[in-house]
């Protein structure tokens, strides 16, 4: 089936059209053990992508790595032009990259203001001499402190603005590292598990919102176990398995694969996987 | 027989002498009135010339300051003293003419020294005579006993940082207090030992007993309770600070702040190029014979398994249906008995006071840090390295820097491998 | 027994120009605890540097006083850079552990007589305070304040302590309600959580060991200005402990807190001290010396940190909310 993302065949490590993210040659060994393998990874421009897999894929350990928090045996990647093989996980996220947290993590004795103002990267207060004179970070805080509650109202975050963060409850920490994320209109936003510990209430309104990051321009790539999530928003799956990855296209295309069912349980590959929660899947073993 | 009686006494009085001597200096204290009395001058340089044991008579010394000069004879005990009537330094010679035939000064200019009468009114001089008794050790000689020294070392701080990996590895707890039981130990020791005079390794065992009494109590009074309460791990880091102080102060309070000699030493042992004694080959049996034991325990038995267990994932050994507070429990019990047993065996060897155990607090830390936390064989290995860097450097540089350059040591290795030699990285996110 | 004397004792405490130094430090393991979650318990080596550096610059380099002191401040900060380099990327546990011993190998290698002909050894320095009372502007004489009587240095020690205080005090709060200082709090939080939001982690943990380690420099110089003697023993593991009990009696991340903490303690303990001295010297505690009671002082210094971890770990003025100790 064509498709407007890739060139040619969605096939594991094909090239995409307008590629944001190039991974090449990717490994990282824990011990004896291969926990990333990948050999040719490319994340499509303004698109949804999901990276699903197994628990124990390398999932994590590919978000760690491109965003350098962990440091890869072997590999480099281009993001937006720029190698960032060996690039602080700080520097990568000024370069418009910006990760959240699979254990999600608000700053919890900040309030939910600070928290979004520490979101963005272009405040003058924030170097150390600056922070003595006043008038040189002034209007500029002014200006984020008005981005932060644009953004918070759109989260339905606004009541909270005065709160310590740990006052949240977990589906809200979730937003709010979602729009402490956006403070600094990053180029691609990297999610890992979104929707896990989140109040079924809220989910739709989290759907809404990356669908929404989507429309104002900004790439999107998370990991998630929830299929039903992944079919419903996004674009593009890239399936991994230890280490590897076993599949990309479509979701549609991509939940048939053979491989992806055998990637995941045996025991559910007789059914739709658009249909099972592998959460639930997985605690019924 | 009768000579020996006569040394004896002789010493006697020069005892009785210099006793003399200091009361007269405390209670008199004023310089002598008299000047051109020279037995009246209240300040005195004296000495006893020696040549391979033998005492030398005849030997002329003068001592000069400005332009005061005098003289004394050495009589049938070797034995001379120059009254001087004030307070300086003074050159004092040995004239070298005067030694009976075939003997010569030791060190070339030797028979030249100063007597310092600045602060004091009695210096005492020596001369050294004949062939030098120190020996002077090749520079492998000196590396082989340093080696065995830090061998000794290591293995005794081995046996105490064993107990604090044992307790951060089921617990989390970075334990300050854990150089006290070190103390406790060698305290009771003394009290056992030297106090009661009871046979030594009854002592220890009861020494013994004490430590893991003190860390069973210890567990039960202060940290069960606060693991109960949920308490953050670096939080009960400075609650065991502030008991390690409390600790520290009631031990300084019961039993002073003068330094104990427990072990009185011990018999000299010679192994090669090695001066050792019995008492430390004996440590060292001990060490070994635990640590092997230790290892044992943690592999074979049942609780051991079960330790290793609780030390990899808490909440999982639970599930497993492991009592995990009984564990800690017995933890408690096997490290405070270990800590006190290093502490016995440090007391017999080194002496110790109320600081002993803060004062190797943290090269224990560094052992197992260095070792990475929470594994015992990491702890044992790095407290081998830790001993022989206290030991080897101080062949090197002074010897009070021989604990910081294990600190230094410790750093740099963080620096290299933060995770510690033995120990794994850790996965974020 | 004496109350008036105790009373009069306790009170000169609250403004005494050591409380002054103690609370200098405290307020440096302020930024660095309070604010910026580095659990540093080598802390007297940052005081070790500001009062070594002053003296070594005054009596070997012969430097004036503002001299001194800027070389004071340029030791600790270069410890504070040296030490933070490798360890400031080392968890929380490993970092205290590292501070403390490299603290006491500092003081290990003040204390050598290896060095002696400029650091004195174990009998350190002394006497090197002649610039810095040339300043006094207050003539000579006695000045009593209530039942205490003061001589003009004690007056201008404690004038010159307290204004180092209130500067201090101004320039952390300033520094911590800025945007600097939201960041040093996002670290505390979560450092993985702040790089993930493109801040330089690393460089502003090192800002903020190099400012509290300033602040506490100061605090070391004064601390020895008062008697003009500095000497290695002082710069010892309890010294560090000392900071931490007043800093967590005040209040870790505040800015009163370790102020008024430090007055708080120190009063305390003076009128603890002088009621067991009372007690004493009435044959009421029969099993004690008058030496004791000094090292009743340190065990109660001990107490007071252990229970107000337990019970009050956020101090007297800490926000409940706000007291943090992670993991």
């Amino acid at each position: 089936m064509a498709n407007q993302i890739s060139v040619g065949e969605p096939a594991p490590g094909c090239k995409k059209v307008d590629p944001i993210l190039v991974a090449k040659n990717v490994t990282r060994q824990f011990g004896g053990l291969t926990a990333v393998n990948v050999e040719h990874l490319e994340i499509p421009r303004g698109q949804i992508t999901a990276l699903i897999g197994p628990n124990g894929a390398g999932k994590t350990t590919m978000f760690n790595l491109l965003t350098g928090f962990d440091k890869p045996n072997t590999g480099e990647w281009v993001f937006n032009g720029h190698n960032l093989a060996g690039v602080p996980s700080y520097k990568v996220a000024r370069l418009g990259m910006i990760r959240t947290f699979q254990l999600t993590k608000a700053l919890s004795l900040l309030t939910v203001l600070d928290n979004m103002r520490l979101g963005d990267q272009k405040n003058p207060g924030e170097s150390f001499l600056a922070s003595f004179v006043r008038p040189l970070w002034k209007s500029h805080e002014k200006k984020i402190t008005a981005k932060a509650d644009e953004l918070l109202k759109r989260f339905k975050l606004d009541a909270k603005r005065e709160d310590y963060a740990a006052a949240l409850s977990g589906g809200q920490r979730k937003l709010l590292e979602m729009a402490r994320a956006l403070m600094s209109d990053p180029k691609l936003v990297m999610l890992d598990e979104p929707m896990a510990g989140v109040n079924p209430a809220l989910t739709q309104s989290l759907l809404e919102h990356i669908k929404g990051l989507k429309d104002s321009g900004t790439t999107v790539l998370f990991v998630e176990h929830d299929m039903h999530m992944v079919r419903h928003i996004s674009d593009w799956v890239i399936v991994m398995a230890e280490g590897k990855v076993v599949a990309e296209g479509p979701p549609a295309e991509v939940m048939k694969n053979p491989a992806v069912i055998d990637a995941y349980l045996g025991a559910h590959a007789n059914s739709d996987l658009g249909d099972v929660n592998i959460d639930d899947a997985k605690e019924g073993i | 027989m009768s000579q020996l009686n006569i040394r004896a006494g002789r010493k006697a009085g020069v005892f009785l002498g210099l006793v003399a001597m200091l009361f007269a200096i405390l209670f008199a204290g004023v310089p002598a009135h008299a000047a051109d009395d020279p037995s009246t001058y209240a300040n005195s340089i004296a000495g006893t010339i020696l040549n391979d044991d033998k005492e030398v008579k005849d030997v002329k010394i003068t001592a000069t300051l400005d332009n005061f000069s005098a003289s004394a004879v050495t009589n049938e005990y070797g034995e001379w003293e120059i009254k001087v009537p004030k307070q300086g330094i003074y050159t004092v010679t040995l004239d070298v003419s005067t030694l009976p035939a075939g003997v010569s000064m030791t060190d070339k200019g030797g028979e030249v020294s100063q007597a310092d009468l600045t602060q004091t009114n009695f210096a005492a001089v020596l001369f050294s005579l004949g062939k030098s008794t120190v020996q002077v050790q090749s520079f492998s000689d000196q590396l082989l006993v340093r080696v065995w020294s830090g061998l000794n070392f290591g293995l005794l701080l081995a046996i105490a940082a064993i107990g604090i990996s044992l307790i951060f590895g089921t617990t989390g707890l970075n334990n300050f207090a854990h150089g006290e039981m070190v103390t406790v130990g060698a305290l009771f020791m003394w009290v056992f030992y030297q106090g009661l005079g009871l046979n030594i390794f009854v002592a220890a065992l009861g020494a013994i007993v004490v430590a893991a009494g003190f860390g069973l109590a210890q567990d039960a009074g202060l940290w069960k309770p606060l693991r109960k309460r949920r308490m953050g791990l670096n939080q009960m880091m400075i609650v065991s600070i502030g008991f390690s102080i409390v600790a520290r102060y009631v031990l300084l309070l019961v039993f002073g702040g003068d330094t104990k000699d427990i072990g009185g030493g011990g018999n000299i042992v010679q192994l090669g190029p090695i001066y050792t004694s019995d008492i430390a080959l004996v440590s060292l049996v001990i060490c070994v014979i635990v640590l092997a034991g230790v290892a044992l325990f943690l592999t074979r038995t049942r609780i051991g398994k079960a330790t290793r267990a609780v030390s990899d994932n808490p909440s999982l050994a639970a599930a497993t249906g492991i009592d995990v507070e009984r564990i800690i429990r017995i933890v408690w019990i096997v490290a405070s008995a270990l800590t006190g047993l290093a502490g016995v065996l440090y007391g017999l060897q080194f002496q110790a006071n109320w600081l002993t155990g803060f004062d190797i607090l943290l090269l224990l830390f560094a052992a197992v840090t260095l070792g990475g936390l929470g594994t015992a064989l990491g702890a044992t290995v790095g407290a081998l390295i830790i001993g022989m860097v206290v030991e080897v450097s101080s062949m090197f540089i002074p010897n009070e820097l021989k604990y910081a350059a294990a600190l230094v040591v410790l750093i740099v290795i963080l620096i290299v491998r933060p995770q510690g030699v033995l120990g794994k990285k850790q996965r974020i996110g | 027994m004496d109350w008036l004397n105790i009373l009069n004792l306790t009170g000169g405490e609250l403004i005494g120009a050591y409380t002054a130094a103690y609370v200098l430090c405290a307020l440096g393991l302020a930024m660095h605890f309070g604010f910026t979650g580095l659990l540093n318990f080598g802390q007297a080596a940052f005081a070790a540097l500001g009062a070594y550096g002053y003296a070594i610059a005054t009596l070997t380099f012969g430097w004036n006083m503002w001299g001194s002191v800027a070389f004071g401040l340029i030791c600790s900060a270069a410890f504070a850079v040296v030490l933070g380099i490798p360890t400031l990327r080392l968890r929380a546990d490993y970092l205290a552990i590292v501070t403390i011993a490299a603290a006491q190998a500092l003081r290990f290698a003040f204390a050598t007589s290896a060095y002696d002909k400029v650091t004195g050894g174990a009998n350190g320095l002394s006497q090197f305070g002649e610039d810095f009372y040339s300043y006094n502007p207050i003539p000579e004489g006695r000045y009593p304040l209530g039942a205490l009587d003061f001589s003009e240095k004690e007056i201008w020690i404690r004038i010159v302590g307290w204004s180092l205080v209130a500067i201090a005090a101004v320039v952390m709060l300033v520094l911590t309600r800025s945007p600097w200082g939201r960041v040093l709090k996002g670290i505390r939080e979560d450092e993985d959580a702040a790089r993930a939001l493109g801040k330089n982690v690393f460089a502003y943990k090192i800002q903020s060991l190099v400012i509290g380690g300033s602040i506490a420099s100061l605090g070391g110089m004064l601390f020895v200005m008062s008697s003009q003697t500095n000497q290695p023993q002082t710069w010892g593991t309890n010294f560090t402990f000392m900071i931490w009990t007043v800093l967590l009696l005040g209040g870790a991340a505040t800015i009163l807190g370790p102020i008024v903490g430090g007055m708080t303690f120190f009063a305390l303990l003076m009128f603890t001290q002088g009621i067991l001295e009372g007690l004493v010297n009435m044959g009421w505690l029969p099993f004690l010396d008058i030496a004791q009671v000094g090292q009743i002082r340190f065990l109660l210094v001990g107490l007071v940190l252990m229970l107000l971890v337990i019970f009050r770990p956020q101090g007297i003025f800490g926000n409940k909310k706000e007291l943090q100790f992670n993991g």
